[in-house]
């Protein structure tokens, strides 16, 4: 029976789930990895060049850099299924799991990495309209856009991120943004503001998107004065934040108002007992690489401080 | 023989690749629904696809065929059907488009929405 129920399982693979992978490995706990059937690697697999993550003093492409992590935990034993977990049940001291195959798994302990997904604006035709004009990654459909005027949404990093990627291609980027200033980092900011191919729409937001077939415009709206413009846009890119993925673990784990979930301070336990949570899915202060990184040891470390607590009974 | 596999193109396991060229036969012409997988190198979500594709296509080829058209060697053709987000699926029958999917999904997601073929 106990060959059955495994020391940990890790819901999750990016930075967070990868290093918690590599850890939890590396302490002979046999990890089990539902990476994702579609998404593993998480959010730095629609990126390109990473500068910031420290090593890399050239850069590291990000599925590169994910490449590398997913490698290392599979050297140490980690056991990486490109699955999703449909359904959890995390309350009991014995944790099960079900895969996108509705298999079922068992484990002591979880360490929770599913990440954040991209926000989207909330608007008509925004669904209708993704894939035709509508996106949210960059680097996926960015190709798609050459030699149009298109607009990116949002003011922080990733939006100054895919407006830049963006100019390889189009003929103009206005980024759109709710402020009258970038809330990126000084660097990045600095690189949109001089390039001559990146206009701004400040104090903006989007509120209506137009197009049959694909998308041919949209109209904004100066949220101080009211005042609203069409842009002939043919492309709409979305970096306007992320939402955790928290669906699964709702009525179970605790979570915030916006559906992060809650840890301890200075621990990466939440309020279910082997239950450890890390990455994007807790933070939405820094979520840097770097960060989730760091967040997915310390997961693994406490799982692994847990299992002994358990085994010593 | 070799004129069968010259249009057959290039095989891949269970799914095979279709160009601009070959398009019109290998898919308008065809009389079993064909799933055309739009995708690039560079394209990680449709790099995740193509097994499940692969898996679909062993599966169930005898009802759908699945080919799949590299966006940047054939761009005509990506062209023509307003393909402006990858991975696109678009599912001909009869020389139209009887159904869209954009985005990677996993298999089980994938295998619902091609029901109706397989």
């Amino acid at each position: 029976m106990s060959q059955d129920i495994n020391d940990v399982i890790i819901i999750g693979s990016g930075p967070a789930g990868y290093t918690a992978a590599i850890y939890a490995a590396r302490a002979q706990l046999k990890p089990i990895v539902f990476e994702g059937a579609v998404t593993a690697g998480g959010a730095l697999m629609n990126t390109t060049e990473v500068e910031n993550f420290p090593g890399f003093q050239d850069g590291i492409m990000g599925p590169a850099l994910m490449e590398n992590m997913r490698a290392q935990a599979v050297k140490f034993g980690a056991n990486l299924i490109t699955d999703d977990v449909t359904s959890a049940n995390l309350t009991g001291d014995i944790k099960t799991v079900v895969d996108g195959e509705g298999r079922e798994y068992k484990a002591h302990s979880i360490i929770l990495a599913t990440g954040s997904s991209y926000r989207e604006l909330g608007i008509d035709n925004e669904k209708r309209l993704s894939g035709h004009g509508v996106s949210w990654c960059a680097t996926c459909d960015g190709f798609f856009f050459r030699d149009q005027d298109i607009a990116v949404v949002g003011g922080g990093d990733s939006a100054v991120e895919e407006a830049t990627f963006l100019t390889r291609f189009a003929k103009s980027v206005t980024m759109i943004h709710r402020r009258d200033e970038l809330r990126a980092s000084k660097i990045m900011a600095e690189r949109a503001h001089n390039d001559p191919k990146i206009k701004f729409a400040w104090n903006s937001e989007v509120t209506e998107l137009h197009g049959d077939a694909k998308l041919s415009g949209v109209t904004i709206r100066d949220i101080n004065t009211g005042d609203t413009r069409e842009l002939s846009v043919t492309g709409l890119f979305v970096a306007i934040g992320h939402d955790p993925r928290s669906e699964l673990l709702k009525g179970q784990v605790d979570l915030d108002p916006a559906g992060y979930v809650l840890t301890g301070a200075g621990t990466t336990a939440t309020n279910l007992s082997g239950v450890f949570a890390c990455g994007d899915l807790v933070d939405h202060t820094y979520r840097q690489a770097i960060t989730a990184a760091g967040t997915g040891c310390s997961a693994a470390l406490d799982a692994e401080r847990f299992l002994s607590g358990l085994h010593s009974k | 023989m070799l004129n069968e596999l010259a249009t057959i193109g290039v095989k891949m396991g269970a799914t095979a690749a279709v160009t601009d060229a070959s398009f019109a036969n290998d898919v308008l012409m065809s009389d079993k629904p064909v799933l055309v997988d739009f995708w690039a190198e560079w394209c990680g979500p449709c790099k995740m696809i193509g097994p499940i594709l692969e898996e679909i296509a062993a599966a169930h080829g005898d009802k759908l065929t699945i080919l799949k058209l590299n966006v940047d060697e054939n761009p005509a053709t990506a062209s023509n059907y307003g393909v402006t987000s990858i991975p696109t699926m678009n599912v001909y029958q009869n020389g139209e488009i009887v159904k869209q999917i954009i985005g990677a999904k996993p298999k089980a997601a994938l295998l619902s929405d091609l029901a109706e073929f397989i």
